[in-house]
């Protein structure tokens, strides 16, 4: 627990509100030892997040085994702020980011928003959610609707949305000068949609006319920029990101980039940012979670992380990544092998059988994620030996100073 | 002399519209075990110079319209059908992105393998063939290839999805391997495997290696000489010390600032190319670069830039190059 509220770390002294909001229900050990402290929760706490997805055999399909997609994972994640999951495929970063909007349905654990369980929400409860957490996919093509105008894909939102919004929210949203408000009122909901989806396309860097077009019209880039708009429509706290720049050429994803470090900016959003390049992630990320079938095996600052990696996996991961420097061609650490079946995870450290320092006792005990903190770096890492490896191997070091 | 020699090649397409231009005035050469990389974002005609090398353009709609291919003395171009048989799969072969593709579903892998080997081989006997395959996925690495060989490709991990391809491309050493964005779909840390994999084959067997990626990071590690390609067109080709030091072209510049480094400060906006890659349809006139470049002018519109011989063996196609030479960090 303590790493959690280290990684968390978001008592405050001045609101009662928030705290008695919680159902009592819920109150778990963490909170009631801060309990005389009055407390803001942080927008985003997990606990113990766990998936299985059941294999199912034989003509009359039977269970007989469970894929451990995500297991036993926690963290948390304050206003503004990014985490990157990174991990190669099938380690279950992207159910990671379906749980946290409920996309899938966790099997144990709870997903705090705001101090809110979205585990056991209703449907109406979920939508409200959704206003304030969205999600950008790989992508866009298959998550825009096709038959649909670039407009009545993103007027879609407000459509839903409006219907179920508080009148005090709806003030907030109009924020602006006193004629603009007046202005705003005399709109008619359809002229007011009309403007919104061309400020919308404004602010994403598409031209106005985009609206009347079908997404097959667009490029790669602009089709992720018109999921983006999607996702910002309702002004949400937290949108994650899954691989959501991962299929575009360098020069737009550069581009792609930088529109959600400007929104993040802007609209004080905090961004799960799930992708398996590492140069990418540490670019827009605060803290960077090291995930390896199913578990996290380190969280870090994204500074730390690439400058001193405690998990001899995350080492090995950092080795992995091409430099765009000939003159360092580097000794990579090549892990032997594929990640083993999530079905059958190794028993102990799941990293055990392809880690070139395993001894006995990895494959004997689980090791948790504890405070890995040495002089120079902090950060927390699943590793018994992790403070006699004295990682990172050289090279690694050399990438960092670069 | 250079073991490919790939001159003016030019490729257009006929689409329902128009025909359009994919590939303009290619030219570049590949020695004797030498590894080239060609590198470009998606459109920009590097799969379609493979294909074009290999003789496998999808027809008719693909049309070899000008230039030619030397390898060997001989213009590929020029070969019947069955002669380009006679030089696929045992003078040059080819690996591809996604060997799912490539390799069929509904067949085993020993099957698959064995299929080829019949076509090069085909005077061994089916045990002798077995033995030969074993050996063949054994030297890739893929552990127990025995039992490999009764599986389905289905069964097996992308990363020893790859392998068999490279297994099968390898039962003639070929004197070129084309390997067409062979990491792309890959982890990193498998994508390292297949790296070391193709660099030790290469060591051994001393065949040239065209390894085509987006990625320059990938580039960087495994090139010797690299072709940077832009609408069609060769922007940029020098050895991967120098294009890396010293980019001339500023598409090159433009793509090597654009990857956010892992020394870089997080948070901080990267730079960027302003535009995307025009299409085929719509093709800006003169340098294809100039409604994305920082340093066009009036020339660029009118004039298509010639590959100035900027140093020995380093060609740059911009009419203004030599701003890059004061331009270096």
């Amino acid at each position: 627990m303590s790493f959690l509220a280290r990684l968390g770390g978001g008592c405050q002294m001045n609101d009662i509100k928030k705290r008695n909001e919680i159902d009592s229900e819920n109150v778990t050990e963490n909170e009631i030892y801060i309990e005389n402290v009055s407390y803001i929760p942080p927008l985003l706490e997990v606990q113990g997040l766990t998936k299985l997805f059941p294999v199912k055999q034989g003509i009359i399909p039977r269970t007989v085994g469970q894929v451990h997609a995500v297991d036993d994972i926690s963290f948390t994640l304050e206003r503004g702020e990014t985490l990157g999951l990174v991990g190669e495929s099938g380690c279950g970063k992207s159910t990671v980011g379906k749980s946290l909007l409920r996309l899938v349905q966790p099997t144990h654990g709870s997903v705090m928003f705001e101090g809110r369980d979205i585990v056991g929400m209703n449907r109406g409860e979920l939508r409200a959610l959704r206003r304030d957490v969205q999600i950008i996919f790989q992508d866009p093509f298959e998550s825009l609707n096709s038959r649909h105008t670039v407009r009545k894909i993103l007027s879609e939102p407000f459509i839903i949305h409006r219907r179920g919004l508080k009148a005090e929210e709806k003030q907030k949203d109009e924020q602006g000068t006193e004629a603009e408000r007046k202005q705003n009122e005399t709109l008619s909901p359809k002229a007011e949609r009309e403007k919104k989806v061309c400020e919308l396309l404004n602010r994403v860097g598409l031209d106005e006319s985009a609206a009347n077009r079908y997404p097959h019209e667009f490029s790669g880039g602009q089709r992720q920029r018109i999921g983006i708009a999607r996702a910002i429509a309702l002004k949400p706290k937290l949108i994650v990101c899954d691989e959501a720049v991962s299929a575009l050429d360098v020069s737009v994803q550069s581009q792609i980039v930088n529109l959600l470090l400007d929104l993040q900016q802007e609209m004080d959003l905090a961004l799960i940012f799930i992708a398996h390049d590492l140069a990418v992630v540490k670019h827009v990320s605060d803290k960077i979670a090291v995930m390896y079938l199913g578990q996290i095996v380190e969280t870090s600052t994204s500074e730390d992380i690439y400058r001193a990696p405690k998990h001899p996996y995350t080492e090995a991961l950092i080795s992995a990544i091409p430099v765009a420097d000939p003159t360092r061609r580097p000794d990579r650490i090549v892990l032997k092998g594929d990640v083993p079946s999530p079905i059958f995870p190794p028993s102990g450290c799941r990293f055990h059988t392809r880690c070139r320092y395993a001894l006995p006792r990895c494959s004997e005990e689980t090791p948790l994620l504890e405070l890995a903190t040495d002089n120079s770096s902090g950060g927390s890492a699943a590793c018994f030996f992790w403070e006699d490896l004295k990682l990172p191997h050289s090279q690694t070091k050399e990438i960092a100073s670069k | 002399m250079a073991l490919l020699q790939v001159q003016n090649l030019s490729v257009s397409f006929d689409t329902d519209e128009a025909t359009v231009g994919v590939l303009d005035d290619v030219t570049f050469q590949l020695a004797q075990g030498e590894t080239l990389g060609v590198v470009g974002e998606s459109g920009c005609g590097k799969s379609v110079t493979s294909l074009a090398i290999m003789g496998l353009l999808p027809k008719p709609a693909g049309r070899v319209t000008g230039g030619e291919i030397v390898f060997g003395g001989d213009d590929l171009l020029s070969y019947r059908p069955e002669q380009m048989r006679n030089i696929r799969g045992r003078r040059i072969s080819m690996i591809f992105q996604e060997p799912m593709t490539a390799l069929n579903p509904v067949q085993r892998i020993g099957r698959q393998l064995m299929e080829t080997l019949q076509l090069h081989r085909p005077q061994s006997n089916k045990y002798e063939q077995i033995e030969i395959c074993v050996e063949l996925l054994d030297r890739v690495g893929i552990p127990e290839p025995r039992q490999r060989l009764t599986e389905y490709p289905h069964q097996l991990s992308g990363g020893m999805r790859q392998r068999v391809m490279i297994a099968m491309a390898l039962i003639h050493v070929p004197d070129i391997l084309i390997a067409d964005e062979p990491t792309t779909a890959l982890d990193v840390t498998i994508q390292a495997q297949i790296l070391e994999l193709i660099e030790e084959l290469q060591r051994e067997n001393g065949m040239a290696v065209i390894f085509i990626t987006h990625d320059l990071a990938v580039i960087a590690e495994i090139a010797d000489r690299v072709v940077v390609m832009y609408a069609g067109r060769v922007a940029e080709e020098a050895t991967a010390l120098e294009l890396f030091s010293q980019p001339l072209h500023p598409y090159t510049q433009g793509l090597l600032n654009s990857i956010p480094s892992l020394g870089g400060i997080p948070k901080t906006q990267l730079k960027t190319i302003r535009g995307m890659v025009p299409s085929f349809a719509n093709m800006p006139s003169g340098c294809r670069f100039r409604n994305r470049c920082e340093r066009a002018q009036q020339i660029c519109a009118q004039e298509i830039p010639k590959y100035f011989g900027a140093k020995y063996a380093r060609s740059v196609a911009c009419h203004f190059w030599q701003d890059s030479v004061v331009d270096v960090k």
